[in-house]
């Protein structure tokens, strides 16, 4: 009896985590990736050995295992926006990253993707974006697929934003889109037609400078 | 924390996405002013060299290290920085930095620790997880000691002022028995008669041999009542003079009145006095035999002479909340079991549990292991049974000429305050970061506001400001609402935490333009930063502009609290403009 009483007592000191992340933390530890060797790594992309260096002790310093999984991503992104909600834009950003599509980026991974990025031409920096946009991969962006990026986009922002967001902003937005992006008017853009429009942008074209030193 | 300075450059990258859908252009990246070469850094502590990166020590610009302070140190002959401090306890320090966890190493001094700590400017809060208890009961448990100390010290002090009045010699005699003979002899005097009382107190109720010509065996009690009434009477009048001499000496009569030890004396010897009013009748004699117990707590008298006494006293004080609970969980239980025999005997002729605090009884004598056997029907032996039946906005203008105020504006206030290092450091990664939201409202072709503004503008929205826009400060709680209510309170403390750092440097922290009135600052951080900040250029120009000032994020590496925690802490000026030709500035708060 005493001994009942006496848990029951301790128990108010105790905090223990949950099980789940406990569990979901051992698994992570056991996964552990290492990341091709540096030299392969900077012929892939067009990084510095340096820059990869910097890159690399940050990327390890933050993700032990050498692997990010979706939620961490998550969690990190949504960070940068704490106004709004990112989760349903990372979960984008994340298949945009992941190249392979094993639910988890390496930081081969993430060094590609910095490196068309920050480093690529136009054309790759374009293309990058368009498969971001295709959800679903199959080589076309159609006005759900674009409404669901947008809305995305937009729930960043959060629900105090001047002008105020009304109902019908999200799908302004994407018309204004389709507008300039399709050409032929089938109801969907392609990867070309994509390519084309915003190079006729200028603004668009500007733009993509901007973020080159970055790194 | 360092996770956040890691991903913003992955994070602005990401920015690309959005450009296709922007029909605005957008803004320019803040620039770079200072190259990003990563470089070794030494620093020796009494002759134990450390190195490290620079940018692991920039991930906590709060604290010495991170900042421009570490310059103070610089030994320029050996190119490194010396601290002539505890070398084991560094160790600590810069893991720190390193894993953005601090630990309390547990054979440590506990107060050596926060001189360190104190030293190197860092905010024991940020402890973690792993460690802060082991940390806050060290801490107690020094306080309350050293609190022990100080008393016992002021207790056992110097002779006396050499011109203190009869009261104070006499609260001092009764204090400190052993400063003079008289008190020392009065001190064992009431001793001996504690014992004398306590002794009568129980010796007369032995059964002493009964007087001649009777049968029946007396207590001795009965058989010298006289005796012993005098012996009562002696040690009551001496209890009562004790009393009424410490109530007079007292330097402060409520305050004693309402000890402990008065309470005692008190009870011991109240009973006396109530026994001589009361009358001898049969009625109340039984309640005056009740009284007569509390003789007992004579007893705690010693405890004025015995420090163990005292010790177990406090001991007690200082679980008294753990012992309340297990006192809690045995009355449940008593509770529980009490109803299920109640119900369970309940149909059975002649049980003892009559009713549920009937059963009550049964159930403590068994919770406690003593154990009653029940008289059954028809059994022989029957025994006697008794019965007793508880972050943000930035609003930059367009035009080329902000951007050089800006730098101007920087510079002015870097060659002000201390620290022109720290304004880079803070700021270029608040640049940033106001980059990257500034080109997701210029995507969205939305700005960010704040709950108050908007629920203020969807009120003024028919009268058509055209510029007048200002923003309140929001709530840090309000938005965080994600994260764990565990890390609320550790992130209101980091809030102070950086409060601190940012009133620090807070004047470099101002990137900033412009700004019409006066600002009136609403959050707690800005409350604290108001002092440094006001040296703003007023202009009577037409004109957003915005203030950032973010302190880096306190330490919070993603994986250990991957709660979304947003490690910022802004501060926001609210200007209100009362004319409406002003346009007022924003503040991006996160």
């Amino acid at each position: 009896m005493g001994a009942v009483v006496g848990t029951l007592a301790m128990q108010t000191r105790q905090r223990r985590p949950s099980r789940d992340k406990l569990d979901d933390e051992l698994e992570l530890s056991v996964v552990c990736h290492r990341p091709e060797g540096l030299e392969q790594l900077q012929a892939q992309t067009s990084f510095s050995k340096k820059e990869l260096q910097v890159l690399y002790r940050g990327f390890k310093n933050e993700c032990p295992s050498g692997v990010v999984n979706e939620e961490t991503f998550k969690q990190i992104y949504s960070q940068f926006f704490p106004q709004g909600d990112a989760s349903t834009y990372a979960h984008y950003l994340f298949n945009a990253f992941d190249s392979s599509h094993n639910g988890s980026i390496k930081f081969e991974d993430f060094v590609t993707a910095l490196s068309i990025l920050l480093r690529g031409s136009t054309t790759e920096k374009l293309q990058w974006t368009f498969n971001l946009y295709d959800i679903n991969q199959d080589g076309y962006i159609n006005k759900e697929e674009m409404t669901h990026i947008v809305k995305a986009i937009y729930d960043m922002m959060g629900r105090f934003t001047y002008p105020a967001l009304k109902t019908d902003t999200t799908k302004q937005h994407v018309d204004a889109f389709f507008q300039k992006m399709d050409k032929n008017r089938d109801g969907v853009v392609t990867l070309d037609e994509f390519i084309l429009s915003c190079q006729e942008d200028e603004n668009i074209m500007r733009s993509l400078q901007l973020f080159e030193n970055v790194i | 924390a360092a996770g956040v300075a890691t991903w913003l450059p992955f994070a602005r990258a990401a920015a690309v996405g959005w450009l296709p859908l922007a029909t605005k252009i957008m803004p320019k990246p803040p620039v770079e002013k200072k190259s990003r070469n990563d470089e070794i850094l030494f620093v020796n502590v009494s002759g134990l060299r450390f190195q490290t990166w620079k940018n692991t020590l920039d991930r906590y610009p709060d604290t010495l290290l991170g900042s421009s302070e570490k310059e103070f140190f610089f030994n320029e002959d050996t190119q490194e920085y010396f601290f002539d401090r505890d070398p084991e306890m560094f160790r600590h320090i810069l893991n720190f930095y390193r894993t953005g966890k601090l630990h309390y190493p547990r054979q440590e001094c506990i107060q050596a620790f926060d001189e360190e700590l104190a030293f190197y400017g860092i905010v024991p809060d940020i402890i973690g997880d792993c460690c802060m208890e082991e940390y806050r009961d060290r801490k107690k448990e020094n306080q309350e000691r050293l609190a022990e100390d100080t008393e016992a010290e002021n207790a056992t002090d110097a002779p006396l002022p050499p011109d203190s009045t009869r009261r104070e010699r006499l609260w001092r005699a009764f204090e400190n028995p052993h400063t003079s003979t008289m008190a020392l002899v009065f001190y064992y005097v009431t001793g001996f008669f504690i014992a004398v009382s306590v002794i009568a107190n129980v010796v007369e109720t032995v059964p002493c041999r009964p007087i001649k010509g009777s049968k029946k065996e007396l207590p001795c009690g009965e058989k010298y009542s006289l005796a012993f009434f005098c012996m009562d009477t002696a040690c009551v009048l001496i209890f009562t003079f004790e009393y009424l001499m410490r109530l007079f000496a007292a330097p402060s009569r409520c305050k004693f009145m309402r000890s402990v030890m008065s309470v005692i004396d008190v009870v011991a010897i109240m009973p006396y006095y109530i026994g001589l009013v009361m009358p001898e009748n049969e009625d109340v004699s039984g309640a005056f035999v009740t009284l007569r117990v509390f003789r007992v707590f004579r007893i705690f008298k010693f405890s004025r002479h015995s420090q163990g006494l005292r010790i177990l006293g406090y001991t007690l004080k200082s679980c008294a909340s753990e012992l309340g609970f297990l006192l809690f969980s045995l009355t449940m239980a008593i509770i529980i079991f009490a109803t299920v025999m109640f119900y369970a005997e309940k149909g059975t002729k002649g049980t003892n549990f009559t009713s549920i605090p009937a059963s009550f009884w049964y159930t403590i004598v068994t919770m406690t292991t003593l154990g009653i056997r029940l008289s059954k029907k028809g059994t022989t032996n029957a025994f006697l049974h008794y019965k007793e039946e508880g972050g943000f906005q930035l609003r930059e203008n367009e035009t080329e000429r902000e951007m050089k105020r800006d730098s101007i504006h920087s510079f002015t206030n870097a060659a002000d305050g201390d620290g022109a290092l720290f304004l880079k450091n803070r700021s270029s990664f608040e640049h940033q970061h106001h980059h990257l939201l500034h080109c997701l409202e210029k995507t969205t072709n939305h700005e960010f506001t704040d709950e108050l503004t908007f629920s203020e503008m969807c009120m003024t929205e028919s009268i058509g400001y055209r510029t007048s826009r200002s923003t309140s400060i929001s709530s840090q709680q309000g938005m965080s609402t994600s994260c764990c209510p565990r890390r609320a309170k550790r992130r209101a403390i980091r809030l102070a935490n950086s409060t601190v750092s940012v009133s620090r440097g807070s004047v470099q922290e101002l990137d900033t333009l412009q700004v019409q009135k006066p600002f009136r600052p609403q959050s707690r951080s800005s409350l604290n930063a108001r002092t440094e900040d006001l040296k703003l250029n007023c202009d009577d120009r037409d004109f957003t502009a915005a203030i950032i000032s973010i302190p880096t994020p306190p330490a919070n590496t993603p994986d250990e609290s991957l709660a979304p925690s947003p490690a910022f802490h802004s501060i926001l000026r609210n200007s209100r403009s009362g004319s409406f030709t002003h346009e007022t500035v924003k503040i991006s708060s996160l």
